[in-house]
């Protein structure tokens, strides 16, 4: 019997696998208590360069069709099934849960991919409108991206709580940074390795592994970043974070208690992260004889 | 006998003042009664004159306790207890209360506000009046919103108003709320508190129930108290900025819903295909209109090399007839700023406009030796790094900046935290669509500018605020719409 | 009593930059504009490459102008200016001498009983009548403001016929007497894209006036769309009208305040452009004082106050005299007055 390869788990930005810039590492132990594998520390600056590309992800994917977006996020789901027994194993490990347990949260995080990837293209017509107005124009209001959007994971379901916080980010057309439940990076940098065979552009999804006391006053006080979901945030640090994102007007998503992520998710977090634009345009008469618009 | 050519002034067509039945003082409104209020009386002017128009009662914090405590007890009793068609048809009433008193109301907004009486009679008044019409509706219609069969109201909103729209403000924060289910405590903005305070007596001619709806004049310290009293469960603001920053730090942590209405640098871009002559009168409207005393104003006008030379001339040439002065006079196009304070503000910021380098022109139009007047300006060939591109001045003044291709210009136009607005003149629909999908801005006038409707949403991108006013989108901001189940 | 202003419609006057001195001579357009008419391609060119019009915004500006309060002095002088532009019409297959004869004398006299009530600017019939206008208007100078006698031609209203035949229409009308011709345009040619046949024929119309000036009638009703109007517009001051006037008043829609707006834009914008003043004339639908008094508002705030002058607007119509009699008459004595009270030719 040879030596087993183990897995330097690294971050996952731009599409890449970086280590830290600081070269900092962090230790996970198992759910025994024993060592399991050293994480990546990540530092203020990497939270910077998440941010850039996360923004340049966000220009690519904000501009694709939302049929177009559900076909990667469906792929997303189907490349989890085809890594299922590796989460399996992940989650039995970190966290010492049984095999059914964590085989029905990698089963919930699958369909919970597949429910969101057909949202991608029914946002804009259960929560845009043609409006009705008073004056010769066609008026509409369409839900659209918010932008970067900063996401401190729960600490929750390892996978199924990751992948319930990100997917409704990327479902709406934004990119997101991700800082990592800091007790289950493997899982977290293991799903970035699958989003990085689904298709999904690169920096549409960064996650970051590391202290998120550290890591999140960077984020949410960061200029590029747009909205702020403080799932993973707790205590004190959440209503600094809240106070840090007023700096620049962020959209700030706070569940009320913690999510039961097994339950069927509503649109809560979907709308959190959409602006609704509404655009007008002249319609007129379309001659002379039809009399005058007003 | 003569042979010359007419000269043919408009003779002066003033409203009768006596309309707006002014009277020398003004109380608060809570729990259903015209009190006097705890705090010093404010004393509001008159813009157009610059002399003083009446004296206000304002609020301490034990009134405003009183106040939202009165909203509590309303909204306990008897308001969400009351059917949604039978809310629906308060909202009913008074906005056919607001149609029957609208010229009255138009002539007090001119008189506290300094807007000409052709816009608070043409839009302020009967705007305000269809923002009740349009929520009454909504009010047993919640079910078909998108939020569950029977979505809950939050509770008391305190909300504080801006003076640009007194009224129009007014009303879009107390319908929607309303129509949700919710009760009010309101402040109207320290310069302009008088309107709001007749749509009490009509909200009371109303019978609507006492406490439902609150008014609280009263300065910033008034505004601060009541969004962080611990008696709201939902605040909604208008103003600046800055302010709005300072309200969602102050109330992280505490988990109440906020929607921000915020500041903005709207982008007017014309392209060389636009139909000009329209695009002149919508730059006119988007900067003009209140004197440029608008959120959503399009107060940054980009346009393409081409015609800019074209463009500016003819728009000079409009901004020429436009007619500067009495408020109240019918043919009064541009009226006062609302306050000496603001007046000052936009002085300044013009002339820093001027030192950057930008080249002025100003109307010739003659202001009125007393009041608060700016004259209709033009800064031309402006730059993106200036302060006058990036800073909203709020005032009847337009930054003009040329571009070259519409990828420049989308550039030049999201290049600003602002998110309001926007408008693209061009005669091409798939570059106006293309436009429209790629402006980062709440509202995207195509061929128009600063239109607005109670049907259509209204708010804005990053550092212009979130939440929406106005549609189906708006009455979410009054709603629990929050559905993500919750771990036991 | 309030001072009245007559004008003299029969004259430029003052130093009206670019006021023609007399018949201008038919050379083709001025410099900015000589190489546009060269051929049909680049007419075409250069019509359908003016900016656009959009109907919402301009339609709400019109409407947004509308609503100017003119009260007191300034309404007084209002009715008299739209009194002094008034091209008193009428263009019945049922005229008779008789009928222009009564027409002239409301022309001369609009208000017997408020001598000093101006004369209008012209009187607009049928070419066959111009004599009888003639006869009527002899010597009437002498008592006042000339009135200019303004004949219909070119096959009005449809102007269906064979250009050589139109001209003919224009010769015998100028040989008759008339000071102004009022030409209809071929509307099917405009339609089908053949401009430089519309401007061909504007321009030997022009010829044939001589003297005489030559109202282009656009028929805005059958033009379908504003951005038509401009292009129409455009093509007449390029061939040479001396006015842009709207409609026959035989088709509806006639005069609107948007269409006037775009053609009052053209005419400001040819003088910016050439040095030239030209002018406007809507016709039809005008009826009370309070619709000409709406563009009295749109020719001084749209154009500018320098066409406020009967030689540089005109309106026709034949109603609106009365009203605009009855609206003096109850600004002078400040009560209101009945038809009955106000003379029917």
């Amino acid at each position: 019997m040879s030596l087993t390869v183990s897995k330097t788990y690294k971050l996952y930005v731009g599409g890449a696998f970086p280590r830290s810039e600081s070269g900092r590492t962090y230790q996970v132990d198992d759910a025994g208590g024993s060592f399991m594998a050293n994480a990546v520390l990540a530092s203020r600056k990497d939270a910077r360069d998440a941010v850039v590309a996360a923004r340049k992800g966000f220009a690519a994917w904000s501009k694709a069709t939302p049929y177009n977006r559900g076909q990667v996020i469906y792929r997303i789901a189907e490349m989890l099934q085809g890594r299922a027994a590796e989460f399996v194993e992940l989650l039995i490990v970190g966290r010492g849960v049984d095999h059914d347990t964590a085989r029905a949260e990698v089963d919930a995080a699958i369909d919970r991919l597949v429910h969101y990837a057909g949202w991608t293209d029914k946002l804009t017509a259960v929560f845009g409108s043609a409006n009705p107005v008073s004056a010769p124009y066609f008026s509409y209001s369409a839900p659209e991206p918010t932008g970067v959007v900063a996401v401190v994971a729960p600490v929750d379901a390892p996978l199924l709580g990751l992948v319930s916080v990100i997917a409704p980010v990327i479902t709406g057309g934004n990119a997101c940074v991700v800082i990592a439940a800091e007790q289950d990076p493997c899982v977290a940098v293991t799903f970035g390795e699958v989003l990085a065979t689904s298709d999904v552009p690169a920096g549409v999804v960064n996650i970051l592994t590391g202290h998120g006391a550290e890591i999140g006053p960077t984020l949410a006080a960061h200029a590029d970043v747009n909205a702020l979901d403080l799932t993973g945030a707790e205590g004190e640090l959440r209503t600094e974070l809240e106070r840090s994102a007023a700096g620049t007007v962020k959209r700030v998503y706070r569940p009320k208690g913690r999510p039961d992520f097994t339950a069927t998710p509503g649109t809560a977090r979907l709308r959190a992260f959409l602006e609704i634009k509404t655009v007008w345009h002249p319609t007129g008469s379309p001659s002379l004889a039809a009399g005058s618009s007003y | 006998m003569t042979n010359s050519v007419v000269d043919w002034e408009y003779a002066p067509a003033p409203e009768s003042e006596a309309v707006a039945r002014v009277k020398e003082r003004y109380l608060p409104y809570i729990d259903g009664k015209f009190i006097e209020g705890g705090g010093d009386d404010l004393i509001t002017v008159n813009p157009g004159r610059g002399e003083d128009l009446a004296t206000v009662s304002t609020v301490d914090d034990a009134d405003l306790d009183t106040a939202i405590a009165a909203a509590r007890r309303a909204y306990e009793g008897p308001w969400s207890k009351l059917s949604g068609a039978e809310r629906g048809k308060y909202l009913f009433r008074i906005a056919r209360g607001i149609a029957e008193r609208a010229r009255e109301l138009a002539v007090l907004e001119s008189l506290d506000n300094g807007k000409p009486i052709k816009e608070t009679r043409d839009f302020d008044v009967p705007t305000a009046a269809q923002h009740f019409f349009y929520h009454a509706g909504w009010a047993d219609k919640l079910g078909y919103l998108g939020y569950g069969p029977n979505p809950k109201s939050l509770g008391v909103a305190g909300q504080v108003i801006p003076w640009n729209f007194p009224l129009l403000m007014a009303a879009w924060k107390i319908a929607p709320a309303l129509a949700a289910g919710n009760t009010v405590v309101i402040k109207p903005a320290e310069t302009t508190p008088l309107s709001i305070l007749v749509l009490a007596e009509i909200i009371a001619d109303a019978d609507l129930p006492p406490g439902v709806v609150n008014i609280v004049p009263g300065a910033g310290d008034v505004g601060a108290s009541l969004v962080n009293h611990p008696g709201i469960d939902k605040v909604a603001f208008t103003g600046s900025t800055a302010v709005g920053k300072q309200i969602q730090q102050s109330l992280a942590g505490t988990g109440r819903k906020l929607t921000l209405e915020l500041g903005g640098k709207g982008a007017n871009i014309v392209f060389a295909d636009a139909a000009l002559d329209q695009a002149v009168e919508g730059i006119v409207n988007g900067i003009f209109f209140n004197a440029g005393q608008v959120c959503c104003a399009g107060s940054r006008l980009l346009v393409q090399e081409p015609v800019a030379e074209e463009l500016l001339l003819r728009l000079k040439d409009r901004a020429e007839t436009l007619r500067v002065g009495d408020p109240l006079d019918k043919n009064t196009d541009v009226g006062a700023i609302n306050s000496s304070a603001q007046l000052t503000k936009i002085t300044e910021l013009t002339q820093a406009g001027v030192d950057e380098g930008a080249e002025v022109w100003r109307s010739s139009c003659p202001l009125p030796d007393r009041g608060f007047y700016v004259t209709p300006t033009i800064l031309a060939n402006a730059s993106a790094t200036m302060r006058i591109a990036r800073e909203e001045i709020f005032g009847p003044v337009l930054t003009v900046i040329t571009f070259r291709t519409p990828d420049e210009a989308l550039a030049k136009a999201n290049n600003s935290p602002y998110g309001l607005s926007a408008g693209v003149w061009t005669e091409k629909g798939s570059r106006a669509m293309a436009m429209a999908a790629r402006l980062q801005a709440g509202v995207i006038w195509d061929n128009t500018f600063n239109r607005f409707d109670p049907a259509a949403a209204f708010g804005g991108y990053q550092e212009s605020g979130f939440g929406r006013e106005g549609g189906p989108a708006g009455l979410a901001a009054y709603l629990d719409t929050d559905d993500e189940a919750v771990l036991g | 009593m309030a001072s009245t202003v007559i004008h003299d419609a029969s004259r430029p006057k003052g130093p009206e930059p670019g006021a023609p001195k007399g018949p201008e001579p038919v050379q083709g357009p001025p410099a900015p504009f000589a190489d546009v008419v060269a051929d049909q391609s680049s007419l075409r060119r250069f019509l359908d490459g003016l900016p656009g019009v959009d109907p919402v915004a301009l339609e709400q500006r019109a409407a947004g102008l509308a609503t100017r309060s003119i009260k007191k002095q300034s309404k007084l002088t209002a009715i008299d200016l739209a009194i002094s532009m008034v091209d008193l019409t009428t263009l019945e297959g049922a005229d008779t001498p008789g009928k222009v004869r009564n027409l002239v004398r409301k022309a001369l006299q609009p208000d017997p009983e408020q001598p000093d009530t101006p004369r209008v600017a012209a009187v607009c019939i049928y070419p066959d009548l111009v004599p009888v206008a003639a006869e009527a208007l002899a010597g009437a100078e002498r008592t006042g403001t000339k009135i200019k006698i303004a004949s219909v031609a070119t096959a009005f209203p449809s102007g269906r016929a064979a250009t050589s035949v139109k001209i003919a229409d224009v010769r015998s009308a100028v040989e008759a007497g008339a000071d102004e011709i009022d030409m209809v345009i071929d509307r099917g040619a405009f339609l089908a894209g053949n401009y430089a046949k519309v401007y061909e024929e504007i321009v030997a119309v022009k010829q044939a006036c001589g003297a005489a000036r030559l109202k282009v009638i656009l028929e805005t009703g059958e033009l379908a769309t504003y951005d038509n109007v401009r292009k129409a517009s455009w093509l007449a001051l390029l061939a040479g009208g001396d006015f842009i006037k709207t409609s026959t008043g035989k088709v509806s829609p006639a005069a609107t305040l948007p269409v006037t707006h775009v053609m009052l834009q053209a005419v400001k914008d040819w003088k910016r452009l050439t040095g030239q003043q030209r002018a406007v004339k809507p016709a039809g639908g005008i009826r009370t004082a309070k619709d000409a008094i709406r563009y009295l508002v749109a020719v001084r705030e749209v154009a500018g106050p320098e066409w406020l002058d009967p030689y540089w607007f005109r309106f026709g119509a034949s109603s609106v005299l009365n009203d605009l009699i009855m609206q003096r008459r109850t600004q002078q004595a400040g009560h209101y007055w009945g038809a009955d009270y106000v003379t029917v030719d």
